[in-house]
């Protein structure tokens, strides 16, 4: 630590340039962090997709309803823990950019298929009190100030009820939470009972089920086993594990995804390998310096760690403070509002971040430190003549 | 010596340095091309999208839907407002028919060619006069469907992106086989994602009655769209909105164009902070390495401001080369490149090629020379305030 005030020294020898390798090192993580959120949202929750669960939906698209006399069948079958549906509501609050997902759900079974999601005891009992009630998650509650008690009119763009009228207006009774970083809080929840007995037309349908299965090692079979019940029905099915379905649904967006990250992966190690040059550039340029210190009595050893501290010191400091700028900048939120409905900083990516940091400190200081370390004296003294 | 003369020596005489000092000029041109390319190709991502979607759309042609649906998946009318809409006056006639064409538009999941996994492709059923409507239709391969029979015809652009589009294959449908016997373009545009068949025989295979979703109409002139528009909306038998192609597909590439560009727009912003100090750098350097020369110059009698102005040029000339070099390796790299994505309005695929258009080369070079002039003017200013008499001892 005595040496502190000579590695500062050095860092203040060309100002300049030390702030600019300071400042491009700071860039750089600050777009390694948009990189990992744009790649956690883009691959829609694949991480986070329950093993245990399948999901069921006809199989020629997903827009084709399923007969709700499906789940006592899907229920029937071996291997089967327990079932239960959703359907896509498809509204629209006060315009259509304000989209988010808006689901009807049996609440006390979709509560218990999905237990990622976190709803105070008063709130769930609430909702199954209130035919019209309503829940939300933190995210989309937050992006509109709604608060339990508000009333939320969502205008239908397909379900009508009452004879042709498309409003629906839902009284909101509890917020949910995430367990966990990367559980979707935008979807707006509401009951299938109420749904059901008002709706105009297709009563008795459904969207999709949600399976749950007694032990993920036999999920494709049981997969297998419920096709099966229903091959050669007027509505076939195709279910398969949550996993699967999220990740053919994350692929629909297809290489433009990929595309980017290849870019911004490309742009982030240029900026590094830029950076790294440079601080490698200035230790080169001090040999002189170095031999200076040795003759003077400096270990070898000391003068391997003074320019290793500097060079993670300027990582470091450009590191770290990237990344915590691109945490705090993330979690303020999705930039392109609401187009991306899982935008955070995967902690796995914050630590390979630091991991980094830490490497770039290393390889960009190692092989000048060691080379500065050989040095020997007379050598580098006379080269400064 | 008049100031404009002194310039034009100045940057003569740097220019002609550039070459001492490649290393730093060509790290700091590599910087801004990379910064211009990945901008330039980003945002040619977002506008060959919206040129998918927006190309076929024409200002004579309109799109009755069920009032309050936002797509034609949501929307639905029945056979006697169908008739109601295309008897309406106003439509343009070709052989003694109206040329509007009642659709209905399903997904149906194939498999992409390059992951294998089920994407959702639309299936439209069209009425006899779609193609007319349409007008810039045409089979390149195979032949058109037979009207009553389970045949269908494929858009280009889906029968490169989904696996069993060819001309021969089959695809399901419902729980029959449906055979593609032909391959259509559509100049670009977005029919060319689709698969198209019969509205008669797809109504019977999703028992849909004789409802129907959307009728697109052909108008006589463009002007007349909003009378047409009055008489549907005014009509009690009817439920319906009306809107016009063009802003009804320009509304439905908002969302995705959006996030393109958001991100697009983050990326090479941080992109242009790096640049910039980059730019920075390499004047700085070029600036300090002729401390002595620059103060021998002002020790001769060159003014300040033609010294700024040159570093400045020296600047612009190296962001210039940067852009160019980026925008030409951008418009190479993803000009025309093929590729699928999730229209999110319709749920369904759209497949579109990446367009790298003047306006945007445009834009790249302009960003390039920004880049330069932020990145020169504060070395700049720095030649000009040395200190004559320390630079000149300076070693």
């Amino acid at each position: 630590m005595k040496f502190a005030r000579l590695v500062w020294a050095n860092l203040k020898r060309k100002k300049v340039r030390t702030l600019l390798t300071l400042a491009s090192i700071f860039v750089a993580f600050v777009l390694y962090g948009y990189l990992a959120a744009i790649r956690t949202a883009l691959s829609a929750g694949v991480d986070v997709a329950g093993a245990d669960r399948l999901v069921v939906r006809h199989k020629v698209s997903i827009i084709q309803l399923l007969p709700a006399s499906y789940e006592a069948d899907i229920e029937k079958v071996e291997g089967v823990a327990d079932a239960t549906y959703s359907t896509w509501f498809g509204g629209i609050y006060q315009e259509p950019r304000n989209f988010f997902p808006q689901m009807v759900v049996n609440p006390e079974e979709y509560l218990a298929m999905y237990p990622e999601f976190v709803l105070p005891k008063e709130q769930k009992d609430e909702w199954l009190r209130t035919r019209t009630g309503a829940v939300v998650g933190r995210t989309t509650a937050n992006r509109f100030g709604w608060k339990a008690g508000d009333k939320i009119p969502i205008q239908a763009t397909f379900w009508s009820h009452g004879g042709g009228n498309k409003i629906w207006e839902f009284d909101l009774v509890g917020i949910y939470d995430g367990a966990k970083d990367g559980v979707d809080t935008t979807q707006f929840l509401f009951r299938f009972d109420y749904f059901d007995e008002a709706r105009d037309n297709v009563r008795g349908w459904v969207g999709w089920y949600i399976v749950k299965v007694e032990d993920p090692a036999h999920a494709d079979a049981v997969a297998r086993a419920i096709d099966e019940t229903f091959a050669n029905s007027p509505a076939e099915t195709k279910a398969e594990t949550e996993g699967a379905f999220v990740r053919a649904f994350a692929e629909q967006i297809g290489n433009i995804g990929a595309i980017m990250q290849a870019i911004l992966s490309a742009v982030f190690f240029t900026i590094l390998l830029v950076a790294g040059n440079t601080m490698a550039q200035s230790v080169r340029e001090r040999t002189g310096e170095l031999a200076v210190l040795k003759a003077v009595g400096f270990t070898d050893g000391q003068v391997l760690s003074l320019v290793l501290a500097e060079a993670l010191g300027i990582a470091a400091l450009g590191g770290f403070a990237g990344l915590a700028l691109s945490y705090f900048l993330i979690s303020l939120g999705d930039p392109t509002g609401g187009n991306l409905p899982l935008f955070f900083f995967p902690t796995r990516d914050v630590i390979v971040g630091a991991a980094i940091v830490v490497f770039l400190g290393f390889a960009t200081g190692f092989f000048p430190a060691l080379q500065a370390g050989r040095l020997r004296i007379a050598d580098a003294l006379r080269r400064l003549a | 010596m008049n100031w404009l003369a002194q310039i034009v020596a100045l940057t003569a005489f740097n220019l002609r340095t550039l070459g001492q000092r490649l290393g730093s000029c060509a790290s700091a041109i590599v910087g801004i091309a990379g910064v211009v390319g990945v901008f330039i190709g980003v945002l040619s991502i977002a506008e060959g999208f919206r040129r998918a979607m927006t190309v076929s759309g024409k200002a004579d042609t309109a799109l009755v839907l069920r009032s309050g649906s936002d797509t034609e998946m949501s929307s639905i009318l029945d056979g006697d407002e169908a008739r109601v809409v295309t008897d309406v006056e106003g439509i343009a006639r070709a052989n003694g028919k109206a040329l509007a064409s009642t659709e209905l538009f399903v997904i149906i999941n194939l498999p992409k060619r390059s992951t294998g996994t089920d994407a959702n492709v639309p299936l439209r059923g069209v009425g006899p006069s779609s193609f007319d409507v349409r007008g810039d239709m045409e089979i390149v391969e195979g032949r058109a469907f037979e009207w009553g029979k389970n045949e269908v015809l494929a858009g280009r652009g889906a029968a490169s992106e989904f696996k069993g589009l060819e001309v021969g294959a089959s695809i399901p449908v419902g729980r029959e086989k449906w055979t593609v016997v032909g391959i259509f373009t559509a100049n670009g545009g977005i029919a060319e994602s689709e698969i198209w068949t019969d509205a008669g025989v797809l109504q019977s295979a999703y028992r849909r009655g004789n409802t129907v979703q959307a009728v697109y109409a052909r108008l006589d002139d463009a002007d007349g769209f909003q009378d047409f528009k009055d008489r549907l909306t005014t009509d009690p038998r009817l439920n319906v909105k009306v809107v016009r192609q063009t802003e009804y597909y320009e509304e439905q590439s908002t969302a995705i164009t959006r996030l393109i560009t958001t991100v697009g727009a983050l990326v090479a912003g941080l992109m242009g902070v790096g640049a910039v100090f980059g730019a920075l750098n390499t004047m700085y350097s070029a600036v300090s390495s002729r401390t002595r020369e620059i103060a021998t110059l002002r020790a001769l009698g060159f003014g300040s401001g033609p010294i700024v102005t040159s570093v400045l040029l020296e600047a612009l000339v190296l962001a210039i080369v940067g852009g160019l070099l980026g925008a030409g390796l951008a418009y190479a790299a993803f000009d025309g490149f093929r590729t699928a994505t999730m229209n999110w309005q319709s749920f369904s695929q759209v497949t579109f090629a990446f367009d790298v258009t003047p306006a945007l080369l445009g834009r790249g070079i302009f960003y390039a020379v920004a880049i330069g002039l932020i990145g020169g003017l504060f070395p700049a200013i720095r030649a000009a305030r040395l200190p004559i008499a320390a630079a000149l001892r300076e070693s």
